[in-house]
């Protein structure tokens, strides 16, 4: 009981934990709304609409094509969110499986995939990508490919160092003696323990992972139009940079104030599981 | 000659549940080729009364009192001039020597950097001198450790160098806080002799901080016992190995595995095991003696502040109950 | 010491082997057929045929392995099939851009990233270190291309003091062509030493608690020298680890930023190819680029011996 009051307390003790709550729910809320409601079409093209200024009607203007903008920003946090996800989701996936494994086995097993992870870290998610359009053409699921394939080492790594501090502990020690199996203690001892550890990591992923997908949309490896992205808008922007100077501004607020918001729950995640790094400061 | 008067010297720390008061009130005099021992358990404070000596307390301490070195106060002095003492005139050698030694730089640049401070050495010079120094405190083959790394010696070795950097600039008074604390057993009496003869050769004033008995009674002449940011009992380290007045001291006794002599080989492990109870958070003192919940000998006037009292020629100890018992 | 850089050679070497195996099976084996990919499904079988034949498809895979690898030592590296020029020629031209750029901002991420992570370490729960936080959090959430575009939007739309773009080339106009490069480094350095800065921060002040930093202010070292004499080099260790990462990010990020900047760098041109689905120029570049990250990290290997001497005996 009262060790949970002082967890709360320790959460809420930092303001920029609840900051980055505001600003993930924000951008989630966005996404979710967008599924129900936007102030115009984000697709639908009329051009004799094009370059409006902020106004009541579009609040945020409307781009080359008479999109209205606001709405664009609206369903691209449906893209970014989507993207990131499900990229995280596959590398945590995967990467976690692979870490336990390494951990459990120790040995030619551990060594094998620490060295494919050092290899793997030599292509990063960019280049992935290039390879991977160079093969299939652009698209959104190219883009999760290549950013998912980028973070399966960076889970393998991270669940590696930190199952094998689990299981130089004394109870997996006692688990042992009591003649439980490697895959059991893995589930039973080793994940529970290191999912602390887990969770931070796919929150600071998730937000490398939106700038990463933005990078790709920009280069247009991304979200194919007509599906907006903030990425592209950008792209988009900066072709009229000189009409509409102002259109450069929003998407890249939007990006800004998801990651900020992610990497901020982020940060306040992990002081709030390791009291040891809260007392360091 | 008095060459430092530490007056009423009080520590408090500042921190998140507000100041904390480490050190209480503490006073000695350490004349010219004087060695003190202080002496308690961990917490006790006497490592907050060391750095306070060399004025590198943590940013979060304020200090009240005096600290007289040759007349000056201290406490009072600039920082400016704290840096021109330290390492010249007050020179201090840490516990644990593997973590204070510089693991970047050779051991060799690390003492002669005291000497390039100081004495306005170029570098090949304080090389030179360091090479002497390292010979002097026992370093195997001095001339070639000088471009040694820390990683590359042993504990014992390392705290060779530490001796030496201490001793570099022949400070008026050597502070020593735990110095064989972290050393394999069969090294501490190597090294406790080693800076007991130098400290004898040079001249110096000592002020050993330990906690083992046994170091104190080999090395030094003044004994004063810290319990809880406190001086509970100090005196001549004769007349204490006599005549214990505090019961703290008694326990302390008590708690070494064997006496004199061999006392400074045993593990800590064991140590004040006869003492029962824990020492008191210095968040929350206990009113009175701070050692009352711990003692013995406590009645119902243990929870009033204890009166200093004299038990023989500068022998005082902080007790109410002082020769009521024995 | 030369066992351990002899070592790191060695392991770079093999990185680098491995990293050319991955490239070359995902652009040249896992496709089937490279040339039909080059031109598409719809191709007339008989160009398939005849392109095939000018790119050697026909010889087994080691032996177009081996001699593709044994084109970068000899600079053979094949013609480019939408440029009709040997690739070695699009390449070092184009090479001129990407590694001045990448120099430039690795240089310029570096210093802003010590100067701020120090200073803020220096004032510690202070007004200065509030502000340089502030800065690195907000800095760490932005896309590098953003910045990019947000420079152009101030200092060529809005004040006219830069080209929006282009590169004039550095024969024609050196000192043009340097600042051609400024604000897109600025825009990679600005980025990356965020995240940077904040490492450098955190290891400053771990150190700055370390028993060997009191040591030195036994000795009658200032606070301010204690730091850097005493504190500086140990602090790096750790950042150096970082900075490795964050390097092949910043060269990752050149393609971007080549793009954002219209600068006719290896980032450009890959974009090109893979546009025109140039699968011979594609695998090239890719290949440098990756070698230029597994180099970085050779390079950071090297370093910490430098910075480490516990790492300079073979364990």
């Amino acid at each position: 009981m009262s060790t949970a009051v002082v967890s709360i307390g320790r959460f809420f003790r930092y303001g920029n934990f609840a900051i980055g709550i505001a600003l993930t729910g924000l951008v989630g809320l966005t996404a979710l709304v967008s599924f129900f409601w936007t102030p115009h079409s984000a697709i639908l093209i009329d051009v004799a609409a094009k370059f409006r200024p902020m106004s009541a009607q579009h609040w945020f203007g409307t781009d080359h094509f008479g999109r209205d903008v606001f709405s664009m920003i609206m369903v691209g946090a449906r893209n970014s969110i989507a993207v990131g996800v499900v990229a995280v989701s596959a590398s945590v996936t995967f990467g976690t499986a692979l870490g336990l494994l390494a951990s459990a086995r120790r040995g030619w097993i551990e060594e094998l995939l620490m060295r494919m992870s050092d290899l793997a870290f030599a292509f990063p998610a960019v280049l992935t990508a290039i390879m991977i359009t160079a093969l299939w053409g652009p698209g959104a699921i190219n883009a999760i490919l290549a950013i998912a394939i980028f973070n399966v080492p960076v889970f393998a790594r991270v669940t590696r160092g930190a199952a094998n501090a689990i299981w130089a502990r004394e109870y997996i020690l006692a688990a042992r003696a009591a003649g439980k199996g490697g895959l059991r203690i893995t589930v039973e001892h080793v994940l529970p323990n290191i999912l602390n550890v887990l969770i931070v990591q796919a929150t600071i992923q998730f937000a490398l992972a939106i700038l990463a997908e933005a990078g790709l949309s920009y280069l247009g490896l991304g979200a194919q139009p007509p599906y907006p992205s903030w990425g592209r808008m950008l792209r988009d922007a900066q072709s009229y940079l000189f009409e509409v100077p102002e259109q450069a501004i929003y998407p890249g607020v939007a990006i800004a104030i998801a990651v900020l918001g992610l990497n901020l729950l982020g940060d306040g995640l992990r002081d709030a599981f390791d009291p040891r790094l809260v007392r360091k400061r | 000659m008095t060459l430092l008067a530490v007056e009423g010297l009080n520590v408090t720390l500042a921190t998140d549940a507000g100041p904390v008061a480490v050190v209480h009130d503490v006073g000695f005099t350490l004349d010219r080729r004087e060695t003190l021992g202080i002496v308690g358990e961990s917490g006790c404070g006497k490592t907050m009364t060391a750095l306070a000596l060399m004025g590198l307390l943590p940013e979060a301490a304020r200090t009240a009192g005096r600290i007289l070195f040759d007349g000056e106060d201290l406490l009072a002095a600039d920082e400016a001039r704290l840096c021109s003492l330290r390492g010249d005139r007050l020179a201090m050698i840490f516990q644990e020597p593997t973590t204070a030694l510089n693991p970047v730089h050779t051991v060799g640049h690390q003492v002669a950097e005291v000497l390039m401070l100081h004495r306005d050495m170029a570098e090949t010079a304080a090389l030179a001198e360091a090479r002497r120094l390292l010979d002097m405190v026992g370093l195997p083959r001095a001339a070639e450790r000088l471009a040694a790394y820390p990683h590359q010696l042993s504990g014992g070795q390392r705290q060779r160098v530490m001796i030496a950097m201490a001793l570099a600039c022949k400070p008026d008074i050597l502070v020593a806080d735990e110095p064989t604390t972290a050393l394999d057993v069969t090294v501490q009496a190597q090294i406790l002799d080693l800076i007991g003869e130098l400290v004898r050769e040079l001249g110096m004033a000592l002020v050993l901080i330990t906690h083992d008995l046994g170091v104190v009674g080999q090395v030094t002449d003044r004994v004063a016992v810290m319990y809880a940011g406190r001086v509970v009992e100090s005196g001549p380290t004769e007349a204490i190995f006599a005549k214990r007045a505090h019961p703290y001291t008694q326990g302390l006794f008590k708690a070494r595995p064997s006496h004199a002599g061999q006392g400074r080989a045993a593990g800590t492990a064991a140590r004040l095991a006869t003492i029962p109870g824990l020492v008191p958070d210095p968040r929350s003192p206990p009113p009175g003696c701070a050692f009352a919940p711990r003692c013995p000998h406590a009645i119902e006037i243990c929870r009033r502040p204890p009166p200093l009292v004299a038990i023989g020629e500068s022998h005082d100890a902080l007790c109410h109950r002082v020769g009521e018992w024995t | 010491m030369s066992a351990v850089i002899v070592r790191r050679l060695l392991a770079f070497l093999a990185t680098l082997l491995a990293t050319s195996i991955v490239v070359f099976v995902v652009l040249e084996v896992l496709p089937g057929d490279p040339a039909q990919v080059m031109l598409g499904v719809d191709a007339e079988p008989d160009a398939v045929a005849r392109l095939r034949e000018k790119l050697g498809l026909e010889r087994p895979t080691t032996v177009r392995y081996f001699d593709w690898l044994l084109g970068f030592a000899t600079g053979n590296l094949g013609e480019s099939y939408t440029y009709s020029v040997p690739v070695l020629e699009l390449i070092v031209e184009r090479l001129a851009v990407t590694v001045p750029l990448a120099l430039i901002a690795m240089l310029l991420t570096t210093i802003i990233a010590l100067a701020a992570g120090v200073f803020a370490a220096a004032h510690h729960n202070r007004p200065g270190d509030w502000g340089v936080m502030l800065f690195a959090q907000l800095g760490i959430a932005m896309p590098n291309f953003w910045f990019g575009i947000l420079l152009v939007l101030l200092f060529a739309v809005t004040l006219g003091w830069f080209n929006a773009g282009g590169f004039p080339g550095w024969e024609d106009d050196a000192l043009a062509s340097f600042q051609a490069l400024l604000l897109p480094a600025v825009s990679l350095a600005i980025v990356q030493s965020a995240i940077l800065a904040r490492v450098t921060r955190s290891s400053v002040l771990d150190v700055l608690r370390e028993d060997y930093v009191r040591t030195a202010r036994a000795k009658g070292l200032s606070k301010r020298a204690a730091l850097w004499r005493h504190g500086l080099r140990n602090a790096l260790i750790p950042v150096v680890t970082v900075m490795g990462l964050q390097f092949a990010f910043l060269l990752s990020g050149t393609i971007i930023i080549e793009n954002v900047f219209y600068l006719p760098g290896l980032g450009r041109l890959i974009f090109q190819s893979i546009s025109q689905r140039d699968l011979v120029v594609v695998k090239d570049v890719v290949m440098l680029m990756v070698a230029k990250v597994v180099i970085i990290n050779f390079v950071i290997d090297l370093l910490y011996v430098v910075i480490d001497p516990r790492l300079r005996t073979a364990r």
